[in-house]
């Protein structure tokens, strides 16, 4: 039975991984994603469904602390927001070399450095490209509203330990503090050690007479096998970008140019579309839900029907980088967003689409 | 002359290699101690009858192999998390025996606040602590523990003390929380010292499953390759040097 609630983004990441069945939860305080540990604190979850929560010493313990979890085939997370995702990254890399799945959600705050705690999305080049060191991916949501980052937990543990690969859910400070009504599903039982043994052999939950141990490593000292490995981990992500795309397309149907949105500039764009049809300009949106995989094929699609493309971030222009990759010269692309804890109205929108893309 | 296969007939058998060390070819150095911990932490788990509900976490340093060496199950951590990847897998797996095995530079340097913090949680856990004043892996640069005048690549002239500080003593330090139960400074150099650092380690397993909190045992180690002496000599060295700045002993057994 779900349940109909008004709470944060932040507190509905909290009640979703108890509802959906989370083991453990490791963090450490971080503005403006603090709510979710205070959240699970609160309803003290190790003495319902035994989950186990933790604040950490650090966010480098944090994720390192993720990693020994999900190499028990926990189903384990974390949250943080920019600056604590920074220090995060050594174990992300880790934890992509060693397959392990699991989820870490990032409340984007501004930047550079300690930067602000107001709202941006200046961390998509981190989450998307990389951000530790080598060749790997993290599979990225982004939730535009406070029921998507209550639906997205699930949804990632799920991807997580389909592909074994971290999931990244990529908010940001407005979607995380603010207050909208939430359904939230009912609770589902944890996983036990015997299901996780039968179905995850790969998990560290001791070596049975007979079986194969489990090993949890990244470091494969013959580079020929690391380089077959690195094949390996190419090969899975090629599988993401096939099966795993998801967007939403607002008002495309008739559009003569589209917004490229996600996470709360999506939400702003909406009201930018109110005002520009207003005014007599078709403009639609695709909203991209994973930001990796990127929804290449319906930017593509998109290039033949619309005459130019707005890419709306708040930040100095990062998305739109791979929305001119998709589009590959067919029409202009653009960016436009405030940064730096600052964000866009939805009417500044309306007059870069205007300057920007339309008046050329 | 009596017959050698007659001596060596299974009545007659006082030792054999525990089946929890596997057969792989080490990669340590003549004269590691690295060898010796292992196959005593290998005899322990066999021993106590915990080798299907173990799990042990490798460092990055020269045991970031111990892996292919005791079989059990193992998580490899990024170079001094094993504590905090100890802490979740204990906390998730309760009745499970975890330890983590790490040497100088992964526990007392760039792992310091991993390690502190899980000592001062009292994470239910077994620390084994590999300490031979010198980063070997990397090819012998200075460790946190690198005594005074010892020299490394990174100090060739010998640690200066007014420019780099004194050695770390962390397991004095880590003894002083409250959240250890059992803290103490061993070697396996000889016979005797190898028995008792085996006695530690099983005290040390024997607190994890009575609950009692963290059980740190640091061994003193050579590194011959490092310290560029013979293993007889770095033995020798260990005992004059070592030994008096990072005295043995139990400093904590709660």
């Amino acid at each position: 039975m779900r349940e109909l609630k008004l709470m944060k983004g932040n507190e509905a990441i909290a009640h979703a991984a108890i509802r959906c069945g989370a083991d453990g939860y490791f963090g450490y305080p971080i503005t403006p994603q603090s709510e979710v540990m205070e959240t699970l604190m609160a309803e003290r979850p190790w003495e319902s469904t035994g989950m186990v929560v933790l604040q950490a010493e650090s966010e480098i313990a944090s994720i390192n602390m993720v990693y020994g979890g999900a190499g028990c085939g926990k189903r384990v997370l974390t949250s943080s927001s920019s600056p604590g995702v920074s220090l995060m990254q050594e174990g992300l890399t880790y934890l992509a070399g060693s397959e392990l799945p699991c989820v870490i959600v990032n409340v984007v705050r501004g930047g550079p450095g300690l930067g602000t705690i107001q709202p941006a999305q200046s961390d998509y080049f981190q989450s998307v490209k990389g951000g530790g060191h080598g060749d790997y991916k993290l599979i990225t949501l982004a939730p535009a509203s406070v029921q998507e980052m209550a639906d997205f937990v699930e949804l990632s543990f799920d991807l997580a330990f389909k592909y074994r690969n971290p999931v990244m859910i990529l908010s940001d400070g407005a979607i995380g503090q603010m207050m909208e009504k939430v359904e939230l599903d009912e609770f589902k039982p944890r996983w036990t050690d015997e299901y996780i043994e039968q179905n995850h052999k790969w998990a560290t939950m001791g070596k049975k007479k007979g079986d194969e141990r489990s090993v949890i490593t990244s470091v494969q000292l013959d580079a020929s096998v690391q380089e077959d490995f690195n094949h390996k981990l190419q090969a899975k992500y090629r599988e993401v970008e096939e099966n795993e795309v998801r967007f939403e397309k607002i008002m495309c149907d008739d559009a003569d140019y589209i917004f490229v949105a996600y996470g709360s500039s999506a939400r702003i764009c909406q009201k930018s579309i109110e005002i520009a049809r207003a005014k007599g300009i078709k403009v639609g949106m695709l909203r991209p839900i994973t930001l990796y995989p990127f929804p290449v094929k319906e930017l593509q699609e998109l290039a033949k029907q619309v005459k130019g493309m707005l890419s709306v971030e708040l930040s100095a222009g990062q998305m739109v980088e791979d929305v001119r990759l998709a589009v590959n010269g067919k029409v202009p692309v653009e960016h436009y967003g405030r940064f730096g804890g600052i964000m866009h109205s939805p009417g500044e929108v309306v007059e870069a689409l205007e300057q920007k893309i339309i008046g050329e | 002359m009596a017959d050698t296969n007659t001596i060596i007939s299974p009545e007659n058998l006082v030792y054999k290699k525990t089946d929890v060390l596997l057969d792989n070819v080490m990669h340590y150095c003549p004269g590691c101690t690295h060898g010796t911990v292992h196959k005593l932490i290998a005899e322990v788990i066999d021993e106590m009858g915990i080798q299907e509900t173990t799990i042990g976490i490798a460092p990055v340093g020269c045991a970031v192999l111990a892996y292919n060496y005791l079989d059990i199950d193992w998580q490899e951590a990024a170079h001094g998390r094993a504590p905090a990847l100890a802490t979740a897998v204990k906390r998730l797996l309760p009745n499970k025996n975890v330890f983590s095995y790490q040497g100088d530079g992964d526990l007392a340097a760039i792992g310091t606040a991993e390690t502190i913090h899980a000592c001062n949680r009292g994470e239910n856990i077994v620390m084994v602590f590999i300490n031979n004043g010198i980063y070997g892996m990397t090819g012998g640069q200075m460790a946190p523990t690198t005594l005074p005048g010892m020299p490394a690549s990174t100090c060739p002239a010998g640690r200066d003390t007014s420019h780099d500080g004194m050695p770390i003593k962390i397991s004095e330090l880590l003894a002083q929380l409250p959240g250890t139960c059992y803290v103490t400074r061993q070697s396996a150099h000889t016979a005797a010292n190898v028995r008792k650092t085996k006695k530690a380690l099983r005290k040390a397993f024997e607190n994890q499953q009575a609950n009692k909190g963290t059980s740190l045992v640091e061994v003193v180690s050579t590194c011959s390759s490092g310290w560029k002496m013979s293993p007889v000599q770095a033995n020798k060295w260990m005992e004059e040097h070592m030994f008096a700045y990072y005295p043995l002993g139990d400093m904590k057994d709660e």
